[in-house]
């Protein structure tokens, strides 16, 4: 019993450790406040951050909305609209792709190639090219980040299919499977783990594209907040911005986690 | 002539590359199989008794010879040949059903012939209630249920199995062998059934097939005519026994003589 709350206990430990050790340096005067605000000083501009700017109003919208309207969520829905329409579009396009260069060896010699030679560069240096083509805001930002998910759902599918066991493909044939069902009911879902770990590595760099996005195309995000505050020695909304941009990565990973045990529940090893 | 027999082989050869030199995995063989014959392979391991199997099945095509299932030339593998490995080869992102399923739905029955089909082999395979797991769920014993059942719902004339009972423990091994005849018997299917077995094949088949090895021919074909259930203990089954074990014997000395000598 003690051994169980001293194992509840424990993680909280060291986070709360760093936070008093913080807070006391910053009391003590050791840092000035634009350079490293107190974690109170934090909390309170992140409040507020997440506060409505204006009184509330009935004749405008509803309550909920109200409290919605504050800066924060807006930048938050914002990059999280941008993260998730960038990785549909950058992983829906890698997935049916890879699954046809990893099915057919043809396909994967014609296509390899080019694919190689443009996957080593980060899609960040895309980033002059986003704006010349795509000019200012969404859609440069849409570009860069379906670019950052495209590559890593496209080779763990390759390599998802290239790897299904062999024994698969003959017992659907054995069993009177045409090509399309084999590539439809075993290849597929063969492949899954392999697409799923590429998908979370893939929303991983589509995040951080998003932020450096922001920071250069896009005028709205939690991207460009955190470099505006900048702008005015608002170290503690930068500090903030930053904690939001981690809560909101941490609920992805968890989603796609849920995702994952879901669609791989068949999956040897992933219960115990 | 009255009807074709099941499996006709004749001459085939199979050569394959295999490292630096080729492999002649097959010889001239010549194997008939009567329709509802029930015939075991056997052989020591490189005997190419599964490549027999697997050209039966339409996975390796012949070098030179031909085989012919029902009278028609092997080309691409199909549901008329059906084939159970020996690692049971289920789909493990399908439930039991689903697996079972899988033929079935190919057939282009509808749903709810498919489910009735499936329960029905379920049942008969003893594995009521298992519908809804997936295979990392079960034993091998029932994995290899599974196996079979998804086999037999597609009814196949040809029953093709790749040492099915190799991986399992000896109860399991017996009571799933007692389970094949009981389906086999008066079904009319014809069976070839590769085993490293010598009491498997005996307590099984019609007819055992002896194989030499490397290159794979047929050394000898010993006809069990001993009623059926058999009994593994009694003298009768015992002079079949002595007599295929010394032949499987000679055939893995000379493995034993060739694995030596290469290394």
């Amino acid at each position: 019993m003690r051994r169980r709350t001293a194992s509840l206990v424990r993680p909280f430990l060291v986070p709360l450790a760093a936070l008093a050790a913080w807070e006391l340096a910053c009391r003590a005067g050791l840092f000035s406040p634009l350079i490293l605000p107190s974690p109170g000083q934090v909390l309170r501009r992140w409040v507020s951050y997440a506060s409505p700017l204006s009184p509330y109003d009935p004749s405008r919208g509803s309550y909920l909305a109200w409290l919605a309207s504050g800066e924060l969520w807006e930048d938050a829905l914002g990059s999280l609209y941008r993260v998730i329409l960038g990785f549909l579009l950058g992983a829906g396009l890698a997935l049916p792709l890879g699954l046809v260069m990893g099915a057919k060896s043809s396909a994967y010699e014609l296509l390899n190639p080019l694919l190689q030679v443009l996957r080593p560069i980060p899609p960040i240096a895309f980033i002059p090219l986003a704006i010349l083509w795509f000019g200012l805001g969404n859609p440069p930002a849409l570009f860069l980040i379906a670019l950052g998910a495209f590559f890593p759902v496209l080779v763990n599918t390759v390599a998802g299919v290239r790897n299904v066991d062999g024994i698969y493909l003959r017992a659907a044939r054995n069993l009177g499977a045409d090509e399309f069902t084999v590539f439809r009911r075993i290849m597929l879902p063969g492949a899954m783990p392999y697409v799923l770990a590429g998908m979370r590595v893939g929303i991983g760099i589509a995040f951080i594209v998003v932020i450096v996005a922001e920071m250069t195309a896009v005028n709205r995000g939690l991207g460009y907040r955190i470099l505006e505050a900048r702008e005015y020695f608002w170290s503690d909304k930068i500090i903030a911005g930053m904690i939001s941009i981690g809560l909101i990565g941490l609920a992805i990973d968890w989603g796609m986690g849920r995702l994952n045990a879901w669609l791989l529940r068949w999956h040897r090893g992933l219960e115990g | 002539m009255s009807r074709p027999a099941a499996i006709d082989a004749s001459g085939v050869r199979v050569r394959y590359a295999s490292g630096a030199g080729e492999v002649v995995a097959l010889d001239g063989i010549d194997l008939e199989v009567a329709r509802g014959e029930f015939v075991c392979l056997l052989g020591p391991s490189g005997c190419g008794k599964s490549t027999l199997l697997y050209a039966v099945a339409g996975f390796v095509r012949p070098t030179a010879g031909s085989v012919r299932a029902a009278g028609r030339e092997v080309g691409a593998p199909g549901p008329d040949r059906a084939m159970v490995f020996q690692e049971y080869a289920l789909f493990p992102w399908m439930t039991v059903a689903e697996n079972v399923a899988f033929g079935l739905r190919l057939k282009g029955l509808s749903r709810d012939e498919v489910g009735r089909a499936v329960s029905a082999w379920l049942e008969k395979l003893h594995l009521r209630g298992f519908g809804d797991r997936y295979p990392k769920d079960l034993s091998g014993g029932m994995r290899q249920r599974v196996a079979i059942a998804r086999v037999l719902a597609i009814d196949p004339d040809i029953l093709l199995m790749d040492e099915p009972f190799g991986a399992l423990d000896a109860l399991t091994r017996r009571n799933l062998q007692d389970e094949l005849l009981r389906i086999w018997s008066g079904s009319g299917k014809t069976v070839l059934f590769v085993t490293h077995g010598i009491e498997e094949s005996i307590y099984l088949a019609d007819r055992v097939v002896v194989m030499t090895y490397r290159p794979g021919t047929v050394k000898e074909a010993v006809p069990v005519t001993l009623p059926r259930p058999r009994d593994p203990s009694s003298p009768e089954f015992n002079a079949v026994k002595k007599r295929v074990s010394e032949l499987v014997m000679e055939e893995q000395a000379r493995q034993e003589r060739d694995e030596l000598g290469e290394s």
